[in-house]
């Protein structure tokens, strides 16, 4: 048989070398003339490792990485003896960063070829759909609003809920928008998912447009991710052709289509109303609520809109029902949330668990502390709008309110470590910097706040009248969170107020004994 | 994004134009498309899209220059993007950035004087676990260091 290896397509690993890898892996198999069958998966997630490759042997799939265009002659001499190598890893699924996770949404991300609609079949794919059509739509929503899954992009709203409105509204013309304009620094869930496992978002949104009675959705990805654009827009086009979107999904009575949508680098619009407003082909504006997007949304239908996340979790939960789901998680976050862990991290990469983990798990074991060997001084979970924490935190449970009752938020689950070099204050003036430049002007806590917050900011760091501008930048993040229209105003007050509470010090400021609203 | 090669032409724009007019909400993607072609968009097309949708030439303005993505005018005949955000930060993507605008001897933003590369920052390319990271024409880098980014810098400047 032809040995089959995997060499992964995900744009982080070719960013690390996987393209020169896959072609010299051919060239060497060529010179040596063996026949080897190289398959371009998506990532595994353990991105440290990267490129990373896979072979397929008879107790299953052995990895070995990261390997260089250099190692590769070896490499592959050591694979077609079955012998040993020094960056041979052991079978893959063994690998206890893998091992010790719990994969749903990521259950087929790095395992099939992106490209194949056939190898998604042969994986479990299109089984969610199918249980989906033999229980009609007023089933499918309550599955969903049972699994307790919840907004994974930030926000957190229940999933199902979101759905029943719409499926509840009357219209001709209902929309599905997926939210793909993955925006926060330290997150790439999205991204892997669409490149790695493209159909299972094919499949959740069909799913929602049967539950909702909506026939046409868009897939909204932002224009700094070129790769998800190609894989998504390959894997649409595949779907149609095998059925599985068009005028009769999966051969029922149903209508469902869908394309991709191209962002244009504002990081706003992966707030939902702003998106909408861009879809639609205008400035990236958030528009007042009400009327909800379930309402009036996408050109004024009812709209569902939700993350990447939440649309590839559907076809599992609908496919396993949703009691499956919900047993995993703590609290009323339920399910699994895939995590992913980023910065000045030894470990990097996508590491997806149940509910409950705490922060110090997560960084110090799963990810091994900082890259750079210096200790851990700060993590920002949940992007640029997420709060920093100190190691004194790190006992908070990876749950919405738990780090909700902690003055943050989980966001889209990306955490960011920093080691002691990191300088709180100048942190603190970028995520001011960060809301000025992307802005969409709409409100002016927002559009002028966060001017005058770099200013402020700035005269803090000089120590000009230092405790009164600290004063002054307190009041003025009050205003900005309970002014704004939307997160990004309203939310920038998190990573600048916890790095003021939590290391004041690096404000020139006295130490804090209890955190300020 | 690559950058487009031809010259503004008025009736290749059109073209495009037409091309995206069966869409739902047609002007990104017409923007997009303009962009890739002409590699910016000409203030000569927002006369031309504002017919094409019956709507105002303010509005079409609007949202051209809302967009950080559109080019008011040609970029370097190399975009050299590198991310500037928090990941990329907590790894040392400050310093990289410094020695980039020290070298090409431009600021972020701008175009070398010989038109020979674009320095830009862009928020996050979704590289974060392989962080720093930088986008050379659409070919995405992470784990960037000093030696990576020379080996960046002298292609660029080609």
């Amino acid at each position: 048989m032809t040995p089959r290896l995997y060499v992964p397509i995900d744009a982080a690993a070719l960013a690390v070398g996987a393209a020169e890898v896959a072609s010299a892996l051919g060239a060497a198999a060529a010179r040596h003339n063996v026949a080897v069958d190289i398959v371009r998966n998506g990532s595994r997630g353990l991105y440290w490792l990267e490129p990373m490759v896979e072979v397929e042997t008879p107790v299953g799939r052995v990895a070995y990485g990261p390997v260089a265009p250099s190692d590769v002659d070896g490499l592959l001499a050591a694979i077609l003896a079955d012998g040993a190598h020094a960056l041979r890893l052991g079978p893959t699924e063994d690998i206890p960063w893998l091992k010790r996770q719990t994969r749903l949404t990521f259950a087929r991300c790095g395992i099939v070829d992106p490209r194949s609609l056939e190898d998604y079949r042969a994986h479990g794919g299109c089984k969610g759909l199918e249980r989906a059509l033999s229980l009609g739509a007023e089933a499918i929503v309550e599955e969903v609003v049972q699994s307790g899954l919840r907004g994974r992009g930030g926000a957190g709203f229940p999933t199902g809920i979101k759905w029943r409105t719409v499926a509840q509204t009357q219209a001709t013309q209902k929309y599905i928008v997926c939210n793909a304009d993955e925006g926060d620094s330290g997150t790439f869930a999205d991204r892997m998912i669409m490149e790695g496992d493209p159909y299972v978002l094919i499949e959740g949104m069909a799913i929602a447009g049967i539950a909702t009675g909506a026939t046409k959705g868009y897939v909204y990805i932002r224009s700094e991710y070129p790769h998800a654009v190609a894989a998504m827009e390959a894997a649409i086009t595949a779907a149609r052709r095998g059925g599985l979107l068009g005028n009769r999904i999966a051969g029922s009575s149903f209508a469902f289509d869908m394309e991709v949508r191209v962002g244009a680098g504002a990081y706003v619009c992966g707030e939902e109303t702003s998106l909408l407003d861009s879809l639609e082909g205008k400035r990236g504006q958030v528009r007042a609520k009400p009327p909800l997007p379930a309402h009036k949304g996408l050109f004024g239908r009812p709209t569902v809109i939700n993350n990447v996340l939440s649309l590839a979790s559907v076809p599992i939960i609908l496919d396993k029902g949703s009691a499956f789901y919900r047993d995993f998680g703590m609290g009323r976050s339920r399910g699994t949330m895939p995590i992913q862990l980023a910065g000045n991290v030894k470990y990097g990469g996508l590491y997806e668990t149940a509910f409950g983990i705490t922060l110090g798990e997560l960084v110090d074991d799963i990810g091994g502390g900082t890259r750079s060997g210096r200790p851990v001084r700060a993590v920002q979970v949940g992007g640029p709008l997420g709060a920093y924490f100190p190691r004194a935190l790190f006992d908070t449970a990876f749950d919405y309110e738990a780090f909700a009752a902690r003055d943050g938020l989980i966001g889209h689950g990306g955490i960011v470590v920093f080691d002691d070099t990191v300088d709180m204050a100048k942190q603190a003036r970028f995520a001011m910097e960060f809301c000025a430049i992307e802005s969409c002007g709409k409100c002016t806590p927002c559009r002028i706040g966060a001017a005058r917050g770099v200013e402020v900011v700035d005269r803090i760091i000089n120590d000009d009248h230092r405790a009164a501008n600290i004063e002054v930048l307190e009041d003025l993040c009050n205003t900005m969170k309970f002014g704004s229209l939307c997160a990004l105003g309203g939310f920038t007050p998190y990573p600048v107020m916890s790095a003021l509470n939590h290391f004041p010090e690096d404000f020139g400021a006295p130490p804090r004994l209890q955190a300020a609203e | 994004m690559t950058q487009g090669q031809t010259h503004w032409n008025k009736e290749v724009a059109l073209e495009l134009i037409r091309g995206c007019l069966d869409r739902e909400g047609p002007l990104l993607p017409m923007l997009h498309a303009l962009q890739e072609e002409f590699g910016y968009i000409d203030e000569a097309a927002e006369p031309l899209l504002a017919e094409a949708l019956n709507i105002t030439r303010a509005e079409v303005h609007g949202v051209v220059t809302f967009y950080h993505d559109f080019r008011r005018a040609p970029a370097g005949r190399h975009v050299l993007k590198l991310c500037r955000a928090e990941a990329c930060q907590a790894a040392g993507g400050d310093p990289l950035a410094a020695y980039a605008e020290a070298r090409l001897g431009v600021p972020m933003g701008t175009t070398a004087p010989d038109g020979s590369v674009t320095l830009e920052p862009v928020y996050c390319l979704g590289l974060c676990a392989i962080a720093p990271s930088a986008m050379l024409d659409g070919r995405v880098v992470g784990r960037l260091d000093e030696g990576r980014l020379n080996a960046l810098l002298a292609e660029a400047q080609q």
